[in-house]
């Protein structure tokens, strides 16, 4: 189990809350397993998110590892000028 | 419409061209002639990046026609460097790192030179109102006015 | 942490770090460098695009039997010859929408269709025989007015997402994004004093001076060529092929050199016409963007209105910290204001924080990314409060934001808790310098503001080549914008030991190499940098197995140290170390060619924060405004080549001035842009401005060999924040809108004066 954290305005799809337990040991089974719980985020996993973990954003990287402690946050995908 | 004749002096060279009556200098320079170091970044005179000398005037070339070269000599970046030999101009951009993308570079050197031909010791604020019809959206200026302050300095002890 | 915060193993660099010429510069101060617009090809033809003069309308018919009969026409395409291959990708849809107008025209300037002729002359001729049937449709170019009840609307498709209940009536509102921590309300009760303010940012141009530009040449077999200004020619290919519905493999696109992008080419535009163009002719064609198009039709960045309510205890310590963002993105979905609002308070170490963003679309050309996409117009909303709270408590700014930095461990406001950065290392050096204790002049302000940026990785694919006389050749797959094919050189010769001048680079066509994301996101000397030295490690541990042949030894007992191939220790045997290119020189004989390669998806950028000082001079009669002197402080993690980081600096802090000062998207009534030219939309010229110091702090990345971090988007966060602190200072009155034009100076000096005869 990991916890991830989803930001403010993906609440309404995820019953309210923010802090979320996936069971997950890297990105790609992060994201899919998200989409499968709570199929109201598959829209923006479509249109493409990061992942920081403990603090490092990730924009590709499935396989990147998840521990139970690793921080976790789901971002917006990150764009540049 | 009917080509018109135009016989000039270009970096030295006697060149023939014909153009339309409408067309700009910049696009006989840039389409007939292969001439494409002057760059169009504007078309109105803005922003120097088509700059050229015509008889030793700096004057951006989108906005002369090409039938009025007519007999004139006109200087382009083509015509900077001595064979081998960069300008000092041109050299001391490099130096300084005075180019980032290097589209603004061919006018600017082209109106830095007309800035030294007629004032050798310019002063920092000679030299920024001296560039000021230039447009550079890369590098804030700061290493332009360097190299071309370095580079009048080592032309005056040359 | 300490000012001179590094890590124990600081390496010692051979030639990272030191100021070479760069390899491209010969050409591009002779004139000889190709740019977008310096292609031809035998048999070419010229393209024009027919722009809508309306800034909302339904397009109902478009009649283009009289422009085809016009002698020396060629090829006429309108959205029937862009069907829809986009497969329910909304993104993508948008981006076909925004090439060529379908149904509507949605902004003055958008595409309604486009001619290839002979030449200029009747192309123009042609455009001007294509009848368009319009209804004017009510339009709507302001961000605050784009988010009323009964404001026009462009897509009755836009159901804001984000909020509870899901809205059953269409709206310009895309979607509403939250980010934060803690309790909000709950701290601002703890303060004892709040500031809250609504502040206002006009759009801006990226301003590069070179208009976008390509040559397409499409065969009847679906074979394509592609020469195109660019920040990067795979997302062009990739996107016009999808566009198109052509084959990936089919099209090879050659990047020309670039001369200026920030982000604003970081998408096509002109691009997927020429190349239907080109294929309904079955000619080569050049389409150039005219500098109006430019202004009118590639993307502007986002107009703002933003609120900031920021709480702090009598002793200056922050208690709570909320921003609600407006941003308008033009046309479509996709205004920055997510970064916006993530980057707004990542400055500060916060306990409660909350930024709210909208997004909102309104009757404008459809925004492109512009230099750290959404977090300058934050930054000045942010740090204008925070300099108004730290005179309110009676510090000053440096000591208020030093107080309530961000720091290794700090939970981010965006979420993240923060690994080892540079912010607090830049405000102490900041301090510490000379402009802060400049005296300042008569009419002068002085004002400072912090910044931040995220940075990224992307997709990324290098070869590198070893010839048989010793030298490199190194092929990468990012448009070199502003030197870093000199970077590239760099870590490469560093790597191999060998000297930068026996290294070229160069940037590989489309059918050259893998995918490579676009140069954006001051990704470029990190990631592409990251896979050169990667690549250089790969060639080397070749060049040892070589060695190891020619030695008749294993390879595990050869390394690579200094450019040469010795043995690991003095049991692998006595042998005298064999240079690159003695190794090279051997090459056919002991296997063939050497190269390496290196190919992935770069992560772990590393965030950058930067800090500005600035003293601006206010004229009280004219409200004109002059910035004296400027001081840029960043961490660039190790500069690879220091003068092009001062230059990214510098660079950036120049569009800020511009964009605080003088440069804005002026519409009138009739929705339709009214400076569309560099007379009217002023960026800044050498006159305006003074040198532009710097000081590049290095902390090093730890996700880089090097310590190398993204420089190039960081410089334009603090600008616009720290002009205005200035401004406010000198003026004596806080200004809250951008830009800082004189008029606006006038205005905000009178309602001052009214106030204080008011009051007297
Ligand atoms: S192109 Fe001539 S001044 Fe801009
Ligand atoms: S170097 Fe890019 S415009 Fe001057």
């Amino acid at each position: 189990m990991v916890k991830v954290v989803v930001w403010g305005s993906l609440k309404p799809h995820t019953g309210g809350k923010a802090e979320l337990e996936i069971e997950a040991t890297n990105v790609r089974e992060l994201l899919n397993r998200l989409g499968d719980a709570y199929p109201g985020l598959k829209p923006q996993l479509a249109r493409g998110v990061s992942v920081a973990i403990d603090g490092v954003i990730f924009r590709d990287g499935w396989h990147e590892p998840l521990r139970k402690e690793s921080e976790v946050f789901l971002l917006p995908r990150m764009v540049g000028g | 419409m009917s080509a018109i004749h135009v016989t000039t002096k270009i970096n030295g060279d006697v060149v023939d061209y014909v153009c339309e009556a409408d067309e700009t200098l910049l696009d006989v320079l840039r389409n007939r002639l292969g001439l494409t170091g002057a760059k169009e970044g504007c078309s109105t005179g803005d922003c120097g990046a088509c700059s050229v000398t015509i008889d030793g005037r700096l004057t951006c070339s989108c906005l002369v026609l090409g039938v009025e070269a007519e007999g004139c000599e006109i200087d382009t970046i083509e015509g900077m460097a001595d064979g081998e030999a960069l300008h000092p101009l041109q050299r001391k951009f490099l130096e300084h790192a005075a180019l980032q993308c290097g589209i603004c570079t061919p006018g600017i050197l082209v109106a830095a030179k007309a800035l030294l031909d007629t004032n050798p010791e310019p002063t920092e604020t000679e030299v920024r109102f001296g560039l000021a019809g230039n447009l550079c959206r890369c590098t804030g200026y700061d290493k332009i006015v360097r190299a071309v302050m370095d580079a009048a300095q080592e032309m005056r002890r040359a | 942490m300490p000012l001179d915060s590094t890590p124990q193993d600081k390496r010692a660099f051979k030639v990272v770090g030191t100021r070479p010429l760069r390899p491209d510069g010969i050409d591009k101060v002779t004139g000889r460098a190709k740019f977008g617009a310096d292609a031809t090809a035998p048999g070419m033809l010229v393209g024009r695009i027919l722009r809508s003069p309306h800034a909302h309308a339904r397009i109902k018919k478009i009649d283009t039997a009289k422009a085809e009969r016009l002698p020396g026409v060629k090829a006429i395409v309108t959205r029937a010859d862009f069907p829809d291959h986009t497969n329910g990708d909304a993104a993508l849809f948008d981006i076909l929408y925004n090439i060529m107008a379908r149904e509507k025209a949605l902004y003055e300037g958008h595409a309604v269709a486009a001619v290839a002729a002979v030449d200029a002359h009747t192309a123009r001729e042609a455009l001007k025989l294509i009848k368009v049937d319009y209804e004017v449709l009510p339009h709507v170019t302001d961000v605050d007015e784009a988010m009323k009840p009964n404001a026009p609307v462009l897509h009755n498709t836009i159901l804001t997402d984000g909020v509870e209940p899901k809205p059953r009536k269409p709206s310009n509102i895309v979607r509403r994004y939250e980010f934060g921590h803690g309790d909000v309300e709950a701290g601002f009760r703890r303060a004892d004093i709040v500031v809250e303010r609504t502040f206002k940012t006009e759009a801006t141009h990226q301003g590069y001076i070179e208009p976008h530009a390509c040559l397409a040449n499409v065969g009847p077999d679906g074979q394509g060529e592609l020469w195109v200004c660019t920040q990067g020619h795979f997302m062009v290919r990739d996107t016009c092929a999808r566009l198109l519905g052509m084959d990936i493999s089919k099209l090879r696109v050659t990047a020309s050199e670039i001369g200026g992008g920030f982000g604003g080419k970081t998408t096509v535009f002109i691009e997927p016409v020429a190349l239907a163009l080109s294929r309904k002719a079955n000619r080569p064609v050049k389409v150039v963007m005219s500098r109006d198009e430019v202004f009118k039709a590639s993307g502007p960045t986002a107009s703002t209105s933003i609120d900031v309510k920021i709480g702090v205890t009598k002793d200056g310590r922050i208690t709570a910290a909320d921003a609600t963002l407006r941003y308008q993105g033009g046309a479509f979905a996709g205004s920055p204001v997510e970064f916006g609002a993530m980057s707004a308070f990542a400055c500060y170490d916060l306990e409660n924080v909350r930024a709210i963003g909208y997004d909102v679309v309104t009757n404008r050309p459809k925004q492109a990314a512009y230099r750290a996409p959404g977090a300058p117009m934050a930054a000045f909303a942010v740090e204008s409060v925070i300099e108004e709270l730290a005179h309110k408590v009676g510090m000053a700014g440096i000591d208020f934001r030093i107080k309530n930095a961000a720091h290794e461990g700090t939970k981010s406001s965006y979420g993240p808790t923060y690994g080892p950065i540079g912010l607090l290392p830049t405000l102490e050096r900041a301090k510490q310098h000379p402009h802060f204790k400049a005296p300042l002049g008569p009419n002068q302000g002085r004002g400072m503001a912090c910044g931040f940026w995220f940075n990224f990785g992307g997709q990324t694919c290098v070869s590198l080549n070893v010839n048989s006389d010793g030298t490199v050749a190194l092929s990468v797959g990012t448009p070199d914008i502003g030197g870093s094919r000199a970077s590239m050189c760099l870590m490469a010769a560093e790597e191999l030991g060998i000297p930068y001048d026996k290294v070229r680079a160069i940037v590989a066509d489309t059918s050259s190499l893998g995918y490579n994301d676009v140069t954006d996101g001051s990704r470029v000397t990190f990631a592409t940098g990251m896979a050169t030295i990667h690549a250089a490690r790969d060639a080397t541990r070749k060049l040892c197995a070589r060695a190891a042949q020619i030695w008749g030894i294993p390879e595990e007992a050869v390394t690579w140290e200094k450019g040469h191939a010795r043995p690991a220790g003095p049991n692998a045997g006595n042998f005298p170390p064999m240079s690159l290119a003695e190794v090279a020189a051997q090459a056919g004989a002991t296997g063939g060619p050497i190269a390496g390669h290196y190919e992935y998806s770069a992560d772990g950028a590393g965030v950058s924060f930067a800090t500005h000082i600035c003293d601006a001079e206010v004229d009280p009669e004219t409200g004109a405004t002059r910035i004296v002197r400027y001081t840029v402080l960043q961490d660039a993690g190790k500069a690879v080549h220091p003068s092009y980081v001062e230059g990214q600096f510098q660079g950036g802090a120049v569009q800020g001035i511009g964009w605080a000062l003088n440069e804005e998207y002026i519409y009138g009534k009739d929705g339709r842009l009214q400076n569309a030219g560099f007379l009217d939309y002023r960026i800044p010229v050498c006159s305006d401005l003074p040198m532009i110091d710097t000081v590049i702090l290095e902390i090093p990345n730890p996700g880089h060999p090097y310590g190398v971090r993204g420089v190039g988007e960081t410089s334009i966060v603090p600008p616009l924040a720290a002009i205005a602190n200035a401004v406010s200072a000198a003026a004596g009155v806080r200004l809250t809108s951008l830009p800082m034009s004189p008029p606006r100076i006038l205005a905000a000096l009178e309602q001052q004066n009214a106030k204080r005869i008011a009051a007297e």
